[in-house]
């Protein structure tokens, strides 16, 4: 067995420089690498390209780095739940790059997959379209796109073991298991990391081949976004 | 009167069919979920990777690792399935969800849609609106007949940035149930109780065809 795991979230976060670009996992604030995020911006690491579907809420998940002005560039869906955010972006102090939410994903995908790039109808005839190859395929039009190249990943799992395996929760598995694909180095944060032989390998959904440290997080908050609840009868 | 946005919803609903996987958009579309019909068992899609969302938690069960789109905690049916945003558009656009629910800021008498961005305010994103319209079998959209300042939603061409083209068949309003013929333009199917057609003539601003009697919609 190859062993993965790493003393804590600083340590893993080892050869992180300024200027590269990142894979950060979660939807929303559902499934994201709190711990690394807390850790990155302890390093104070700058200039940084996040790939994220979204760009976290004021003062948590990448709204942390949005703060200390850590990111340069995000590339990302959907946006809107950061003042910081809107604020940096209307200054021209933030550039960002919105991307389908599917093309964003198979852009990930692509990535850990060795597809250097693929065909999607998303997009076709909006802004989304401008300068990309079309070709028709049934009839029908779609556009060019490329898979990412990330330097590093950062995902969120729920449990992983000594070699690197990895299982999600619910819909905290979103994004993160493409992004392990796909990042050149990729960093698991786990709630609960275990022995190897301890998880059913029937029951794995990212090989630990993906994975290159993983540790177990000290303290996960998990902020929930929209607390929203029905009475009971 | 018009309809308010539960009306649009449970008109919305009466279109589902046995055995169809779909996908409700934020804020009007996710209100279908309410009006089920009875005797209609279908399954809802969000995004962010569930089949199978159930109604909103019970208070002091929500779990932070299970929310939906809209990023609301929500909970799992039996029979649920969890997976990850690529195998999530994967069945978006392979075509494995039959209907997808959303609103729009405009829509056009060829089926264009534009919902995402408007010059000049704060751009949010698409979010996975532009795969589900390029893709979806079925798209409803659920919206009001005019905007704040009164004007049509329903244009002859959308003057917004758009999300999609030539892919919206119907649209339901405030005012009105009405199908899109790219050639023709907007159909008018349906009116709401106790709406004239002459109002629903006076506020769609695109190609509009009346033919026969229209029925009030019954709900």
């Amino acid at each position: 067995m190859i062993r993965k795991v790493v003393a804590n979230a600083d340590v893993a976060l080892e050869g992180i420089q300024d200027g590269m670009t990142l894979m950060v996992g979660g939807f929303g604030l559902c499934g994201i690498p709190e711990n690394l995020i807390a850790a990155l911006r302890q390093r104070g690491t700058r200039n940084l390209t996040c790939i994220s579907n979204n760009a976290g809420v004021d003062g948590f998940g990448l709204g942390l780095l949005l703060e200390t002005r850590q990111i340069r560039k995000m590339i990302s869906s959907y946006v809107g739940e950061n003042d910081e955010f809107e604020r940096q972006m209307l200054s021209g102090e933030l550039e960002v790059e919105l991307i389908p939410q599917g093309t964003l994903a198979e852009r990930c995908r692509a990535a850990g997959a060795g597809i250097p790039a693929f065909y999607t109808p998303a997009g076709f005839g909006t802004e989304v379209a401008e300068g990309k190859e079309i070709r028709m395929f049934g009839g029908k039009p779609h556009l060019l796109e490329h898979a990412f190249d990330a330097d590093f990943a950062l995902v969120k799992a729920w449990k992983g073991d000594e070699a690197g395996n990895l299982i999600f929760k619910g819909t905290a598995r979103n994004f993160n298991p493409m992004m392990a694909m796909a990042g050149r180095i990729t960093i698991a944060e786990v709630e609960e990391l275990v022995p190897a032989g301890t998880l059913d390998p029937n029951s794995i959904h990212v090989p630990g081949i993906f994975v290159h440290r993983i540790f177990q997080g000290g303290h996960f908050e998990k902020r929930i976004e929209q607390r929203t609840v029905r009475p009971r009868a | 009167m018009a309809l308010d946005k539960n009306g649009i919803a449970r008109r919305i609903a009466q279109e589902l069919r046995n055995g169809w996987y779909v996908n409700l958009g934020i804020g009007i579309p996710t209100l279908v979920a309410n009006y089920i019909p009875d005797g209609i068992d279908v399954e809802f899609q969000s995004e962010n990777g569930i089949l199978g969302m159930g109604p909103f938690p019970f208070e002091g069960e929500e779990d932070a690792d299970l929310i939906n789109a809209g990023k609301q905690t929500i909970t799992a049916l039996p029979g649920a399935s969890l997976f990850d945003s690529a195998t999530s558009f994967g069945m978006i656009r392979a075509r494995k969800v039959q209907l997808t629910v959303l609103g729009a800021m405009e829509v056009s008498d060829r089926g264009d849609i534009a919902n995402w961005k408007i010059p000049g305010r704060m751009v949010k994103g698409m979010g996975g609106a532009m795969d589900l319209v390029a893709s979806a079998e079925r798209i409803i959209v659920a919206m009001q007949h005019s905007n704040r300042e009164g004007e049509s939603k329903l244009l002859s061409a959308c003057t917004l940035p758009l999300t999609g083209v030539g892919c919206v068949k119907k649209v339901v309003t405030d005012l009105a149930v009405l199908d899109i013929d790219p050639e023709r333009g907007f159909i008018l199917r349906e009116r709401a109780p106790g709406v004239s057609i002459d109002e629903i003539v006076a506020k769609t601003a695109g190609r509009l065809v009346v033919e026969g009697e229209i029925p009030e919609m019954s709900l």
